[in-house]
């Protein structure tokens, strides 16, 4: 047995061969177990309330959570609750992000902006958007504005603070790039710092995407008659258990398709990403 | 256009302890065409001369001056960097677009011109790649080819091939030999490696440590076109061996100091 370029070993010169040492530092992907996992649990769960074990009140099986999703898909009840969520969701996002990035860029940028915006916000981030929302139905009516603000101000803190990060981090090479080839400053925030906060700014759009749900549930659980936040209020009233599983497990789906929806539109904006 | 340095100097304000003068009196001239080579120890402010040059950099006291004629619309000065700082979110082809863009040359022009550019750097058909998916010879291609395509009256490269390998910057110096000959603007060439400046400059300038002084004015005997078989000619070794000698108590001293 010999290799090409690689002598004999001689005689009885002891040989030992390499081994790949970092083998224990790999990290597998587990797909099946990841699938298994989620199913496995609800398998679990559906048995465990089929067992008897536990009143359906307390705890519905998920085949009846599917089911009774079904019956209101059918009656139109879950479209009207979604559609409501929906809106109110998609105003106060578009509404306080728009508002963020552009309040985190004025900051990032403008000493003056800075110098007025950063005790500003450090004063007013810390408080739980919540307290602030029988505040603003005083000022802007019980209505559907309050529950738009509020979620507007709970998406607008993440991303004021993260796209006043990214602003801050933007290269100095390229800013001075930019200027050795001409750019003013309205050139520089243009093509040097607005791109350059982009992957911080969708960080802030992931975060702020898990604010406006809680804070939209919190704001449809006050004087309103549709929404997810008025069918898991009024189901627990009823003591409709299933129903108000329904209303569960449609936050999470929104939770998960805005985070995928989000991490999609990424990859589209940001193509220059390296892997 | 000729480039004229008068008397610069430029001093960093330090936060703690005394402020850093990084260039002294500096005073220097580029003749018009002039392939000059600024050559000095890590720490001898040959970035920050190059800096002030552009207008990145405000000097202290004294100044920089562009004398001759000018093309209507023609930029004084277009920089090659170290770094490369090309923009990421740019392909090639709009990075090369840049300066043309803040010049207000108009999209078919802008286009016309970056075609040309990228073409005679060798970058035809990667002008749709981003940055990272390029090797840094090729990014440093790109780097050449956004300062040209401005067509600048005179070109600033602050060690444009330093974050190369050695095979890939021998290539790259003779590459960007042939664009000169061709274009013929005016190139300040700082650099800290011997061999590179000698083998591509006009004139040798060398610097001294911090503060950087000019300390010599070094002329190269050699003729153009430059060939890799001059590395070996005796003109070659011996203006190099001159400039060694010259800076070698300076880089020795900047070792121990551990400037940067």
């Amino acid at each position: 047995m010999t290799t090409p370029g690689v002598p004999a070993p001689r005689g009885a010169a002891p040989r030992v061969p390499v081994e790949d040492r970092t083998r224990f530092l790999a990290r597998a992907e587990h797909r099946a177990l990841r699938v298994a996992a989620l199913v496995g649990v609800l398998v679990l769960w559906e048995l465990f309330c089929r067992a008897g074990w536990v009143p359906a009140l307390f705890l519905p099986s998920p085949l009846g959570v599917l089911r009774e999703a079904r019956d209101m898909l059918a009656s139109g009840e879950l479209l009207v609750h979604l559609a409501a969520s929906l809106k109110r969701l998609v105003l106060g996002f578009a509404l306080g992000s728009a508002a963020g990035v552009a309040v985190g860029i004025a900051v990032g940028v403008f000493s003056t902006a800075e110098a007025v915006g950063t005790p500003l916000i450090a004063a007013t981030f810390p408080i739980p958007k919540i307290a602030l929302l029988p505040l603003l139905i005083l000022w802007l009516g019980i209505g559907e504005p309050s529950k738009i603000a509020v979620i507007a101000l709970g998406v607008f803190f993440p991303l004021a603070l993260n796209t006043y990060a990214g602003a801050r981090q933007a290269d100095p090479v390229l800013i001075r790039a930019a200027v050795a080839f001409g750019a003013g400053r309205w050139s520089v925030i243009r093509k040097v710092i607005v791109p350059s906060t982009l992957p911080m700014v969708f960080a802030g759009l992931k975060l702020g995407a898990g604010t406006a749900l809680l804070l939209l549930v919190a704001a449809e659980m006050i004087a309103v008659e549709s929404g997810i936040g008025f069918l898991v209020l009024n189901a627990a009233n009823l003591m409709a258990t299933t129903k108000l599983m329904v209303g569960i497990v449609l936050l999470s789906a929104l939770g998960v398709l805005s985070h995928w929806g989000l991490t999609a539109m990424e990859r589209l904006v940001i193509p220059w990403r390296e892997e | 256009m000729k480039v004229v340095v008068e008397r610069l100097g430029k001093t960093y304000p330090a936060r703690r302890g005394p402020a850093v003068t990084a260039l002294e009196d500096v005073t220097l001239a580029a003749e018009a065409e002039e392939f000059l080579a600024i050559l000095g120890p890590s720490g001898c402010g040959k970035s920050t001369l190059l800096g002030a040059i552009a207008g990145l950099v405000p000097a202290s006291s004294g100044g920089v001056f562009f004398e001759g004629a000018r093309r209507p619309g023609q930029p004084l000065t277009a920089s090659v960097f170290q770094e490369f700082a090309l923009f990421p979110w740019r392909t090639v082809r709009a990075n090369v677009e840049l300066g043309l863009e803040e010049l207000g040359v108009t999209g078919r022009e802008r286009a016309a011109r970056a075609r040309r550019q990228l073409e005679q750097m060798g970058l035809h058909g990667f002008e749709d790649r981003f940055p990272h998916q390029l090797s840094g010879g090729m990014r440093q291609r790109v780097g050449i080819a956004r300062a040209l395509a401005v067509d600048p009256a005179v070109l600033l490269m602050d060690e444009p091939f330093s974050a190369l390998d050695a095979q890939t910057r021998t290539l790259m110096m003779e590459e960007l030999l042939g664009v000169w000959e061709r274009a013929r603007t005016t190139i300040l060439y700082v650099t800290h490696n011997i061999q590179e400046a000698v083998f591509m400059a006009d004139r040798v300038l060398v610097l001294s440590r911090r503060p950087g002084r000019v300390l010599a004015s070094v002329p190269v005997p050699l003729p153009r076109p430059r060939t890799e078989a001059m590395l070996g000619a005796p003109a070659f070794v011996e203006t190099a061996d001159r400039i060694w000698r010259l800076i070698r108590s300076q880089a020795a001293a900047a070792l121990v100091e551990g400037g940067t």
